[in-house]
């Protein structure tokens, strides 16, 4: 009995060891089974992704999300949103609790390679920016030699922050915060003379204060901070997946597909690319392990990318973001989705 | 085991390893280790194996890199240009300090809240009673929470004092002006500096040496008057009055030195965005330091009430018919044997407290958590190393403090065969 009991409990031991399995690489298989795609959010960032008063998420990186689902699933409400904070992002990305992280992240050097991450395009070109309290009568971030700021700990901003305040010669007291929320908090209790962040969510965190005509943001862009979804490293096909959709959603707009006129393009429409993104010929999406209708369906989604700019975070929202360097490269702006050829 | 002389001891058999009485603990023994090993060598290996499939390795190159972020409370020199190595130690350093000031301020706290608790006065033994309950009964994290929310929403930010007519008023002569940033201290001034002496980027003033040479001279010397005094008075049977020469002695070459070096206040004055000239003491610092005295100070209040009640009331009856004055009393008789109910819990409230320090998170308080297992976790994305060695560096620290405190047992302890 008890050798029985022993030589099971070794038995056990060997073969949970044997079954100790790897993170596997085919991500598209994963979400397919499971039916549904988690994606990596904000915890709260009107305009780029929160939550309403029912749990419905909504924003632009939301919106992203919602499309890959369309395009992977058939349906962009199959997306569980998992909030992350800046602490938190990539370890959940690099551990498989999410499948793509669309989390307003800035793509750098060090995050496409020592950290494992691919970033698969840039969905906003943003810079860094400060928003400081009208009464404090500062026009210029130069004049902010020995303030209080409240910085977002684990982002670039942190670092940019840093190296802004050694090369102007200035001093500065850091106060760490650990999501935007809180941040919000601290800046409306004047816990600190600045809050600094990408333009865009100082924009969107203005738009729900109170009172957002009391707060002003700084000219001054002090980084780049090119914004985009990232996956895990290694596993390309899912990476070409999230690339190419988020592509059609720029190409859409380029070409003037939207959500309103897209049936009908599909069937109809004379131009060769647009054929050939909607599917209607070459079917480019069993390139890439889908159907032929996949881009049609992460259109519909939400519109494509000029809709969604204007629905979430356009000049018509409270947000108030102008498109600027997010204009199509037609019009002046860096969007410029490759060939689908 | 008894063997009898003449007796054969029976041949070994296999079957003896479990059968045998004699054998059975040791065979189970070596089994229990052979499976703990095993399972930790799965746990180590399941490990590698997935950093490996996420194409991470161990490797703690990282530290030696440029951290390139800011610390808002640093003990030794740091900057953004220094290694995260270095920013590590801030942070640690940082632990140490609010972990050191929360220990001292917790047993003062907690051994005064006991003792009150014992008191016949019924209403500060009840209001003792309240306070031991609610703050042991609620999680230290919203006590920090609570405290750091009040701090931040009901005191006044710096620009409050600013102008002829500000709105909030700095306390205790002008000198102390709490915000909702840090409260702003003066801090010490010298017209006469005897300069500082450096150790490569660290500096301590000549003047605090001073102090320290004079203060150290003057406890010998203390301790060298009082054995003369204990001398005649052994031969004489009159103990000499030492009082003001022991007065004197801490307090005149103090005076000297404040004297000689013109060492005076300096309040801090508003400048620009926020105070300067004075010492601002970090919110988040003085919050995690409330809140952790305030909590462990509860339970040391329990076990210094614990302690002094397991002391059977005939030692006290018994030291007044001596005719033992009640201080005496408390001092000789009941303290010592209190002492060694209380210490042993102590040490595991002091642990507590270190380790519930890092719970500065919530505050922003960059201790160890924060810099180590915060910032350098995130900016290089090495989770493993930084956790295993934020792991070793909190089980190292209690450890110490867990040993040193156990030294100070075995000396308050009774001593007995």
């Amino acid at each position: 009995m008890k050798k029985s009991v022993l030589f099971g409990s070794v038995a056990a031991v060997v073969l949970a060891a044997s079954g100790a399995m790897a993170a596997e690489g085919d991500t598209l298989n994963e979400v397919k089974t499971r039916g549904v795609l988690n994606c990596g959010v904000n915890t709260g960032l009107v305009g780029f992704a929160a939550p309403d008063a029912n749990g419905n998420w909504s924003g632009f990186d939301v919106a992203f999300c919602k499309a890959l689902a369309a395009a992977v699933l058939g349906d962009g409400e199959k997306v569980k949103y998992v909030p992350l904070t800046g602490q938190t992002r990539f370890t959940a990305l690099s551990s498989g609790e999410v499948d793509i992280l669309a989390r307003n992240s800035t793509w750098t050097f060090q995050r496409d390679t020592d950290l494992k991450l691919d970033f698969i395009g840039v969905n906003y070109y943003d810079g860094q920016g400060f928003m400081v309290r009208k009464d404090q009568r500062v026009t210029s971030a130069k004049e902010l030699n020995g303030a209080s700021i409240c910085i977002q700990t684990g982002t670039t901003t942190e670092l940019n922050l840093a190296d802004y305040f050694k090369a102007n010669n200035m001093e500065y007291r850091p106060v760490n915060i650990d999501s935007n929320a809180e941040g919000e908090q601290q800046y409306l209790a004047r816990a600190c003379d600045a809050y600094t962040t990408d333009v865009s969510g100082l924009a969107a965190t203005r738009a729900a204060f109170a009172d957002p005509e009391n707060h002003i943001i700084l000219p001054e862009i002090v980084s780049k901070e090119p914004l985009g979804p990232a996956v895990r490293h290694g596993d390309n096909n899912w990476g070409d997946i999230a690339r190419w959709t988020l592509y059609a959603l720029v190409a859409a707009e380029e070409y003037g597909v939207t959500s309103a006129n897209i049936d009908e393009l599909a069937k109809s429409s004379g131009n060769p690319e647009v054929q050939r993104l909607l599917g209607a010929t070459d079917e480019l999406g069993t390139m890439i392990g889908l159907d032929a209708a996949w881009a049609v369906r992460a259109i519909k989604a939400g519109g494509n990318y000029g809709e969604i700019f204007a629905k979430t975070i356009g000049e018509e929202t409270p947000i108030g973001l102008a498109r600027g360097l997010n204009a199509q490269w037609t019009q002046g702006g860096l969007l410029y989705a490759m060939p689908f050829r | 085991m008894v063997s009898y002389p003449g007796a054969e001891s029976p041949p070994f058999r296999l079957s003896m390893l479990i059968y045998d009485r004699r054998y059975r603990s040791l065979t189970l023994q070596a089994v229990v280790f052979i499976l703990a090993m095993l399972a930790a060598s799965w746990f180590i290996n399941n490990t590698l194996q997935n950093l490996a499939a996420l194409g991470k390795t161990l490797s703690f190159d990282f530290l030696f890199r440029r951290a390139g972020y800011d610390i808002p409370q640093q003990l030794i020199p740091y900057n953004s240009d220094d290694t995260h190595l270095r920013a590590a130690v801030v942070g640690l350093l940082n632990t140490l300090l609010v972990s050191f000031l929360g220990c001292i301020t917790a047993t003062i706290l907690g051994v005064l809240a006991g003792v009150l608790r014992l008191s016949s006065n019924w209403l500060i033994a009840r209001l003792m009673t309240v306070y031991v309950e609610i703050f042991r009964n609620i999680p230290l994290l919203l006590w920090i929470l609570l405290i750091l929310a009040i701090f931040s929403e009901v005191l006044p930010p710096p620009n409050a004092y600013r102008g002829d007519t500000p709105e909030a008023g700095m306390i205790l002569f002008e000198t102390i002006a709490p915000t909702n940033r840090y409260t702003a201290i003066p801090s010490l001034g010298m017209t006469n500096s005897p300069g500082t002496l450096t150790f490569g980027r660290i500096g301590i003033s000549w003047a605090f040496i001073t102090y320290a040479v004079a203060f150290v001279a003057a406890v010998l010397a203390h301790r060298l008057i009082r054995a003369r005094a204990q001398r005649v008075q052994d031969r004489t049977g009159i103990r000499p009055v030492t009082w003001w020469i022991s007065l004197s002695i801490y307090l005149l070459p103090l005076l000297f030195l404040t004297w000689y070096f013109g060492l005076h206040l300096v309040p801090p004055a508003l400048r620009g965005f926020n105070f300067a000239d004075g010492i601002n003491l970090d919110n988040s610092f003085v919050v995690l330091w409330l809140a952790l005295t305030l909590y462990t100070g509860a339970f040391i209040a329990e076990i210094t009430r614990a302690g002094i009640l397991a002391v059977s009331k005939g030692q006290s009856e018994a030291a007044f018919a001596l005719g033992l004055r009640p201080r005496r009393t408390m001092s000789l008789v009941v303290l010592p044997q209190a002492l060694r109910v209380i210490v042993p819990p102590l040490i595991s409230q002091y642990l507590n407290l270190t380790k519930n320090s890092s719970l500065a998170i919530a505050v922003g308080y960059m201790d160890l958590r924060g810099t180590l297992g915060g910032t350098t976790l995130n900016q290089t994305g090495r989770e493993m190393e930084c956790m295993v060695l934020m792991m070793a560096v909190y089980l190292v620290l209690c450890l110490g403090i867990s040993s040193g405190m156990n030294l100070f047992n075995s000396g308050v302890r009774l001593k007995e065969r």
